[in-house]
């Protein structure tokens, strides 16, 4: 069940959109940030609010990568494995996450902390080997620096060394 | 090195710059669209860009003012600006930065396009995977919309133009325009059958104009210096400035803002510092993953829409990658098949199949399993995928292949006979695209 609140977000977006079924997308983001994940009841009640069938709001929840409609970590990790990644290392980052976290890609650690997961190219070429964990990006991987950050977020929930504002090359002061 | 003045990454380049409302202003910003507004027609605003030579930054390449001149005039029917940010070519990552980090170029560029097309709604269709991006843009939408430079009569004048965000999520697809339209109406990306083009029937099948986001920012400097000014830059028939994406092997990856045409060998040698010490260049993709691979050969190629076309590949994205000697020509374009075969959205059977067979054979030849019919097979796949499905995503998934094939073509015969690969533990090796299921 969408809580009340998602449940007014949703209809906050209505009135950019000439159609409600405009809303998906940001609909099913919302859902996700509520549970975790996407649930079939809130496939269901996105359905009732947009006006749409059921199988309409599945199919489009299906289709995106980015709406996981089973439970995940709480941080996952995705780390690209796209030719311009691959080209510097990305590989062998991938096994050392396996390695650390103990698990096989595709797979979350027994404590629910991480889930750990390859994707394509997420446009940060340049400054690869680059991973997302939820909405951060994390570029110019290094084992010492995925050491830093998995610490990171299990003692702050949070890294500083995420992206900014991306630009590249960094201009020399 | 040779130098040239920076037109769209000239803000961002000043230390300090923000990038927020204030700056923007500070150095010169929304000056053009004040002007759009007070002295010129919609349609004078798509003969100045016409005449500038403009050319789509996203891939194809269209004319832009051209492209605009197709909206129909009936003023019954709404018009759509949808502005693709979409960006997941691999190998590009120019707009994630003209995003970041000045988003009100943009902004600006999309408001001209608007009021030139005479839409009062734009969209901003942002990956999903750019989260901070479309946090940046928000943030500067709030700004434009609290000046009222978007709302309701912009500027003072009698002109309504609202934009708003809207993430993607996940699907590389969405960047084709047709499937970007389906999914900001709410669907699944599968592209449209062309005609209708979304000119005439696009967004909620209203006349539509989908522009790249370099592409916007390019408008607000063709506004203020003049479309001669413009179409001095660059060739005769690629006029203007280009940030190509640079990654891969070379000592100074980046984006990186020249005239189109100067020669490959420039762009990799010059400004992204050349390939690594020690090694050499093996080959060169020159437009994103959807480009022929080039060879050496090519360096000399100019980096122009026609020139690189003339040359067996194209100018595509601007997403430039670079592989030395270490890598094997057969991993590179399973690598990229991989991506290929996750991406195909499977509206049509020829690419939705055709990449999954494509795929495979890649992996067997890889790993030390390629047959020796596997080679005229892949050709003849290639050839029952390209120009026979609804968009140009076939055409892209063979160009790695087919290129390779042809270069390369003694890395895949070595492959076959010697029964593994004969670079044995190269780079990207063991994680390079598992086989689904």
């Amino acid at each position: 069940m969408l809580s009340e609140s998602s449940k007014s977000r949703i209809r906050d977006l209505f009135p950019r959109y000439p159609e409600k079924r405009s809303a998906m997308l940001a609909a099913l983001r919302i859902a996700q940030e509520e549970h975790g994940y996407v649930t079939e009841e809130a496939m269901a009640d996105i359905a009732v609010l947009l006006e749409q069938t059921p199988v309409q709001v599945y199919e489009t929840a299906t289709f995106y990568t980015m709406f996981s409609l089973q439970p995940v970590g709480k941080h996952l990790i995705q780390v690209c494995r796209t030719l311009s990644c691959a080209l510097v290392g990305a590989d062998s980052l991938i096994k050392y996450l396996e390695q650390k976290l103990g698990i096989a890609v595709g797979e979350t650690t027994p404590d629910r902390l991480f889930t750990l997961k390859t994707v394509e190219c997420l446009a940060a070429c340049g400054a690869g080997p680059m991973m997302q964990i939820n909405d951060d990006y994390y570029e110019r991987l290094t084992r010492e620096t995925i050491d830093r950050i998995l610490d990171d977020l299990k003692r702050d929930g949070r890294s500083s060394l995420a992206t900014g504002p991306f630009l590249i090359p960094l201009q020399m002061a | 090195m040779p130098t040239y003045e920076k037109i769209l990454l000239k803000n961002m380049d000043t230390p300090g710059y923000t990038g927020d409302l204030a700056a923007y202003e500070r150095a010169g910003g929304y000056q053009a669209i004040r002007k759009v507004l007070k002295e010129h027609k919609p349609e004078q605003v798509i003969e100045i860009v016409k005449k500038s030579g403009l050319r789509g930054r996203g891939g194809a390449g269209f004319p832009t003012g051209t492209k605009w001149s197709f909206i129909p005039k009936d003023p019954s029917r709404p018009k759509y600006l949808c502005v693709n940010a979409d960006e997941s070519e691999p190998g590009t990552f120019k707009d994630r930065q003209l995003i970041d980090r000045d988003p009100h170029q943009m902004l600006e560029g999309a408001l001209i396009a608007a009021y030139a097309i005479g839409a009062k709604v734009a969209y901003i269709y942002v990956r999903g995977e750019f989260a901070l991006g479309a946090q940046i843009l928000e943030r500067a939408i709030a700004e434009a919309r609290a000046r009222g430079y978007i709302g309701k009569h912009v500027f003072g004048s009698g002109v309504d133009i609202d934009v708003w965000v809207h993430r993607g999520a996940g699907a590389y697809i969405c960047g084709e325009e047709t499937a970007l339209l389906e999914s900001i109406e709410g669907k699944r990306g599968l592209p449209r059958a062309k005609p209708p083009f979304p000119a005439i029937n696009g967004l909620y099948q209203q006349p539509t104009v989908v522009n790249n986001v370099e592409t916007l920012a390019n408008l607000p400097h063709i506004i203020a210096r003049g479309p001669e000014w413009y179409a001095a830059i660059g060739t005769l028939k690629s006029p203007g400035m280009r940030i190509f994406s640079v990654s891969g092997h070379v000592k100074r990856p980046g984006n990186y803002e020249v005239p189109l045409g100067i020669p490959l060998r420039e762009l990799i040698d010059e400004h992204a510092g050349g390939v690594r010490d020690g090694h050499r260049i093996k080959a060169i993709i020159p437009g994103g993953a959807s480009a022929a691979f080039f060879t050496p050969e090519h360096l000399d190629v100019k980096l122009d829409f026609e020139s690189i076309a003339q040359a067996g590949s194209m100018l595509g994205s601007g997403g430039v990658t670079v592989m030395d000697e270490t890598v094997c020509m057969v991993w590179a374009a399973y690598n990229l098949m991989g991506f290929f075969h996750h991406e195909s959205c499977g509206k049509c059977t020829p690419c939705r199949e055709g990449s999954s067979w494509l795929h495979h054979i890649l992996h067997r030849i890889e790993h030390g399993e390629g047959r020796d019919e596997d080679l005229a097979q892949m050709e003849r796949l290639c050839g029952n995928i390209a120009g026979k499905t609804v968009c140009a995503f076939g055409d892209a998934e063979v160009a790695p292949v087919l290129s390779t094939l042809k270069h390369f073509r003694h890395e895949y015969e070595a492959h076959i006979r010697e029964r593994q690969c004969p670079m044995g533990e190269h780079v990207g090796a063991t994680h390079a695209s598992p086989l689904p299921g």
